[in-house]
């Protein structure tokens, strides 16, 4: 992870005063070892450690873009599970709707095509997050939290209680999504292709949070009175920032549904929130690479715990007690902090 | 008709159980601004400390003080040793520490008793149904709930509002600096409503021990309803907790109820069943979204 962290470092806005060549080195460096990582790991004989990589990837899409909302906007939604699991059934109805060769809703044909269940998923989770956005907005702090909470909860139970998509039990998709003529079921294929939308997710939250729209964000995040008395409406940014947020969300729910093969109801679930948000702290709350730093440290943690005891949980628990308590800033305010005796924001 | 007072009964008991959860929730948000995810938690250790005592001893008395005292001590020592760091901090921070907590709870438990859920019986002078109108038979202990809770909402009432204790809590929700500037031990206060609301957990979960399954988990069910009552009701107000917590648990117990049936009116058996559950309990998430909506407060907003 030792690359990771200079990359990390190179990208906090504090240390913006690093030189640029820097960064972008920096940069390079992350690139080059996750593109080399599933020869890397072959070539020592852990196969396994591709699929891990890629679940790491994909969480990192979902916390990255949950950081939008709750780091850059300071909505600390607590229901960001509904769009995650709104894209897995996305992708899972759809190539339900192909198998039966029937119409969802009556209208729309199913498709096992990554190139339209993707876009699919990211407009569905938009749509939805417009709409919850649209009336959670209008209260703020608790009752946020709690209002977010309430609609992924609904969504839980709607899916808990559709049978005609497996209900409780979930659903299976059989295959994965065809791309061109590639063979989507290889683990290494599956790595690439979760790394090219991540990538992608990255490029567009860092190219968001530096323009206009990004810097008013922050600015309401920190005093929306004050922006409003400069003449702009922070709801509609707001809501802005939360649409994106849960369509990248969604298209990570898409890319989960591919990797596992399969969606249920626990998707939606609010501990899948909870471990979303722990993600993003874990990571370091309002940093760019904070949220791929946090979900790699919690899948990772997460499968060497299982693997060495079955009451993981009574490790994971304190450690994350000790990292809200201890580390301001999460693991990358932690990093900056003992890499260059730099402050994180 | 019968069917439908019996349901109401249901209902109120339901009520006054997430009542004595979202009471003690609703005074440490109100007073200490701290959202507690491990409430649930508190009221999982009074449901597994009294039916252990219950197993161990046989003595409802034992088992009844094992709930209150292990469940207060649980608190207590949670406040002192994590909660209190968080007070200053933002609610993001609050709901990582404590989700932690949620997690080091359910494992401790896992370890202690194993994942086998606890059977409970009904204490033998509770047990038994007493016949309340002609065709209508309801169980004593269910009664019995319905007859602490609302004597426990009588007893906070006389606290909150007629004891000293009380009108500094009053104090320490709408005016927190204030209290502290006028030399009040606000620690004390603090780890004392802290305690107060785990002994009120912990009474909920030594009571549903004979009517659910005492197992791992059973406090995040809860927990998230608790909430749900809380916002309803208005953050922070013992009166909104308690209308709150009579409406949801209504307003759920009777969709759970009527749903499944209204709904094979117009479609298939198992279907309408599965559906009218699934609608069923959307219902108070629904219902706290268009509360909210409509008063962003809540219904009874403790901070005017």
């Amino acid at each position: 992870m030792s690359d990771g962290t200079t990359t990390d470092e190179a990208l906090n806005p504090a240390a913006s005063a690093a030189p640029a060549y820097g960064r972008s080195l920096a940069l390079l460096a992350l690139a080059i070892v996750l593109i080399a990582l599933p020869f890397t790991v072959q070539a020592i004989g852990q196969p396994a450690l591709v699929p891990l990589a890629t679940r790491v990837l994909i969480y990192a899409i979902a916390a990255a873009s949950l950081n939008l909302a709750l780091g850059f906007g300071g909505m600390v939604s607590f229901g960001h599970a509904a769009f995650f699991g709104i894209g897995g059934y996305v992708v899972g109805i759809l190539y339900r709707t192909m198998t039966d060769d029937g119409l969802f809703l009556g209208f729309i044909p199913g498709t096992d095509q990554l190139l339209i269940t993707l876009p699919a998923a990211l407009l569905v989770g938009g749509l939805f997050a417009c709409i919850i956005g649209a009336l959670s907005l209008r209260t703020s702090g608790v009752q946020f939290i709690m209002i977010t909470l309430a609609f992924a909860q609904m969504l839980f139970f709607l899916f808990v209680s559709l049978k005609a998509y497996g209900g409780d039990d979930g659903m299976t998709i059989r295959r994965r999504n065809a791309l061109f003529s590639l063979n989507t079921r290889d683990d290494i294929t599956f790595y690439f292709i979760c790394l090219f939308v991540a990538a992608l997710v990255f490029l567009v939250l860092w190219r968001i949070v530096g323009s206009r729209f990004g810097m008013v964000l922050a600015g309401i995040r920190q005093n929306e009175r004050r922006m409003a008395a400069i003449g702009i409406a922070p709801y509609r940014y707001k809501l802005a920032a939360f649409v994106i947020s849960g369509m990248g969300t969604g298209l990570a729910g898409a890319l989960m549904a591919n990797y596992l093969r399969f969606v249920s109801p626990d998707m939606l679930h609010w501990t899948k929130s909870g471990e979303l948000m722990i993600m993003v702290i874990l990571g370091g709350v309002g940093t760019l690479l904070g949220p791929l730093l946090g979900a790699a440290a919690l899948v990772v943690l997460e499968t060497v715990l299982t693997g060495w005891t079955e009451h993981w949980q009574l490790v994971l628990g304190p450690i994350l007690l000790l990292v809200v308590l201890f580390t301001q800033g999460g693991l990358n305010g932690l990093l900056g902090r003992l890499g260059l005796g730099r402050s994180a924001p | 008709m019968t069917l439908v007072l019996e349901q109401l009964l249901n209902g109120l008991q339901f009520g006054v159980m997430l009542f004595l959860l979202a009471a003690g929730l609703t005074l440490i948000f109100g007073i200490m601004g701290v959202i507690n995810l491990a409430h649930g938690s508190l009221y999982m250790v009074g449901a597994y400390a009294s039916a252990f005592a219950a197993a161990q001893t046989g003595s409802v008395w034992l088992a009844l003080l094992a709930g209150l005292a292990g469940a207060a001590i649980a608190g207590m020592v949670v406040e002192i040793v994590v909660l209190r760091r968080l007070y200053a901090r933002n609610h993001l921070d609050q709901v990582l520490a404590t989700f932690a907590l949620i997690l080091i709870f359910n494992q401790g438990v896992t370890i202690l008793f194993g994942r086998q859920p606890l059977f409970v019986s009904v204490p033998p002078a509770l047990n038994g149904s007493v016949q309340l109108l002609p065709g209508l038979t309801y169980p004593v202990y269910r009664l019995a709930i319905i007859a602490v809770g609302l004597l426990v909402a009588l007893g906070l009432y006389l606290l909150i509002n007629r004891t000293r204790i009380g009108m500094l809590v009053r104090a320490g929700a709408t005016h927190r600096e204030m209290v502290r500037a006028l030399g009040v031990d606000i620690r004390l206060l603090y780890t004392a409503v802290f305690g107060l609301g785990a002994l009120l957990a912990g009474l909920a979960g030594l009571m549903a021990g004979p009517i659910l399954a005492v197992q791992v988990g059973m406090g995040e069910q809860i927990l998230i309803m608790t909430f749900v009552v809380v916002v309803i009701g208005g953050v922070g107000s013992i009166r909104g907790a308690f209308f709150g917590a009579l409406i949801v648990g209504l307003v759920d117990t009777s969709l759970r109820a009527f749903m499944p049936g209204l709904l094979r009116h117009v479609m298939t058996g198992p279907e309408a069943d599965a559906l009218g559950a699934g609608l069923a309990s959307m219902g108070i998430y629904l219902l706290m979204a268009i509360v909210l909506l409509v008063r962003p407060k809540g219904l009874f907003p403790a901070h005017v």
